[in-house]
């Protein structure tokens, strides 16, 4: 898919939180990364907690000044040229800060007088299912319509950017469906995206294309497709006492990409599943071995993200 | 749920019926987070007496102690001294101690943090959250210049313009000093606590409850240099007529002085988040 003008332009972005100039101290959340966002195009930003989704996306929209690199959102820079850039965006933070004591209705109110073009209060309440909660005050929701009040506050301004730190965190199944609708619709009509979430069914809903992190670096990005087939199928087995890989068929013959040995354990990495699979099974039936703990696995983001996020570990 | 279309016209101010001007625009936002933080202040009834009674309590309790001083050097009456040391008080209170807790709630419920991502300046963000606080003062204030002239027997206010500069250099030093304080808190109630010295050093330094004329004079030229002096000297000169130019010249430096350490300290170091 071509989504002609960048919409985000992300170069060489680092973060380091601590004493600056000391490079003992202190940590770097976010090394080197760079990422392009065309417009109407949804994003997705993946990775285990404390990947440094937060740190990066915070500085996309501004909040803080990178420690290295540049970041341009609509042409402009988010943390310098704030005024420019903030009327066209919407925000939902990971963790959405409200005052406990307003009303929801009270909460949107105020962030309508600080919006320009914003949607009726009325309006925003209904896009995120909150109508009934106008009365209510903010300490009351539960955290599920937290988030989607949050969102509410993101979509008031109707921004041509959107921001979505985790969105659906904390919502139950069908609210978490209606935010996917609502994002859909939002993309459909022209709205860019850049979304993180842990959850990787929810990027593989959304996202036009997904960039994994891991320790503060993009270990893989792409279309959902691009990134699947990087990361083969696997099949994991034990061989069972006195026989070893030597014994197995040759591994090319099996279409074997690769393997990797853990004790008696054995991992085979591979892109043909099916021949792999049966040239194994042949052989174990011919040779009477019990192939213990039998796992194969089809290549998918779960798989994808899981081998990058296990070789961090 | 549903999306509902997109207007024709995108460009900013297109979907309001007429192209405002960026004033009103900064106006419209100050207001709305006025708004909002006066409905908190309302709901947070220690913080909403701390602001409306302490000046009335603070002033009826130093009024008798004031009164017992010999004022014959200050040219004052009692009545005088402690209902023009009153601004003080209400500064301290209404602006002071309540925005540094205010500022320190909004920061730990993290709304400057999501303030910060909306259209809202930084300077914005802070004047709009202290705006029911500076609205407080006032009031209070003008009900001193009136019940002070109707009932007390003073005089009508002989230089307004410098009892209005008096004030609008202590509005902008104190909420300024409550940012500053903020920062240092992780709790509205620390940030009471961390406003104290302030507090305590202004009533007793800065003329709000002794005037500086009853002071010896070493201790009196060192009190002048304290934020709140300067503040409490114009406000109560512009009431009672008694400011040469040579001392009006040097409150209002000193206090610009203040405003401007005061903002520099609140740019660098204010945190806008929580460190949670």
């Amino acid at each position: 898919m071509d989504f002609g003008e960048n919409v985000i332009d992300v170069t060489g972005l680092r973060r380091r939180y601590g004493p600056p100039g000391d490079e003992k101290k202190g940590f770097e959340a976010v090394r080197d990364i760079s990422f392009r966002v065309g417009r109407g195009e949804l994003f997705a930003l993946l990775g285990t907690n404390g990947a440094g989704k937060t740190s990066t996306v915070e500085l996309i929209e501004g909040l803080a000044r990178p420690s290295g690199g540049t970041v341009r959102v609509l042409g402009h820079d988010p943390y310098g040229e704030r005024r420019a850039v903030r009327p066209r965006i919407g925000v939902m933070l990971q963790e959405g800060g409200f005052p406990a004591e307003l009303t929801v209705a009270e909460t949107v109110r105020m962030w309508a007088g600080c919006t320009s073009g914003a949607r009726p209060v009325a309006e925003a309440l209904e896009l995120v299912g909150l109508a009934d909660r106008r009365t209510v005050r903010v300490k009351q929701l539960s955290g599920g319509e937290r988030r989607r009040l949050d969102l509410a506050l993101a979509l008031l301004g109707r921004p041509e950017v959107l921001f979505l730190d985790e969105p659906t965190t904390g919502l139950d199944p069908e609210a978490r469906h209606a935010t996917w609708h609502l994002v859909r619709e939002l993309r459909e009509s022209g709205t860019t995206v850049l979304l993180t979430t842990h959850y990787l069914e929810e990027a593989e809903e959304l996202a036009d294309r997904v960039a994994i992190m891991d320790k503060g670096r993009i270990a893989a990005s792409g279309t959902l497709a691009e990134v699947i087939a990087a990361h083969p199928a696997r099949i994991r087995f034990t061989l069972p006492e006195g026989w070893y890989v030597g014994d197995l068929p040759p591994l090319a013959e099996l279409g074997v990409d690769s393997y990797e040995q853990t004790g008696r354990g054995i991992e085979l990495r591979t892109r043909e599943l099916q021949r792999s699979l049966t040239g194994l099974l042949l052989w174990a039936r011919d040779k009477d071995v019990e192939l213990d703990g039998l796992d194969p696995r089809t290549a998918s983001l779960e798989e994808a993200f899981l081998s990058i996020a296990g070789r961090a570990a | 749920m549903a999306v509902t279309e997109r207007g024709e016209a995108t460009g900013p101010g297109a979907a309001g019926p007429a192209p405002r001007g960026a004033a009103a625009v900064v106006a419209t936002r100050l207001l709305a987070l006025g708004r909002a933080e006066a409905t908190l202040l309302k709901r947070n009834k220690t913080a909403l007496y701390v602001a409306l009674l302490m000046p009335v309590l603070m002033v009826w309790a130093m009024h008798s102690a004031t009164a017992k001083l010999d004022l014959e050097k200050t040219g004052m009456s009692a009545n005088e001294a402690s209902i023009t040391g009153a601004f003080g008080f209400v500064l301290l209170f209404a602006v002071y101690q309540n925005l540094s807790g205010a500022f320190v709630a909004r920061r730990e419920e993290l709304v400057l943090k999501r303030l910060r991502t909306s259209e809202a300046g930084d300077a914005e963000i802070l004047a709009g959250s202290a705006l029911p606080a500076v609205g407080v003062a006032l009031a209070q204030c003008v009900v001193l210049v009136v019940a002070g002239a109707a009932w007390l027997h003073l005089r009508v206010p002989a230089r307004p313009d410098l009892l209005i500069a008096g004030f609008v250099l202590g509005v902008v030093l104190f909420v300024a000093l409550a940012a500053v304080t903020a920062t240092g808190a992780r709790t509205a109630e620390s940030a009471q606590l961390l406003s104290t010295p302030l507090l305590l050093l202004s009533v007793a330094g800065s003329g709000v409850a002794v005037p500086l004329k009853v002071m010896p004079d070493l201790v009196a030229d060192i009190c002048e240099l304290l934020p709140m002096t300067p503040v409490v000297e114009l406000m109560r000169g512009g009431w009672l007529g008694t400011l040469g130019l040579y001392e009006t010249v040097g409150h209002l430096a000193t206090a610009l002085a203040w405003v401007v350490i005061a903002v520099f300290a609140v740019r660098k170091w204010f945190r806008w988040e929580s460190r949670r």
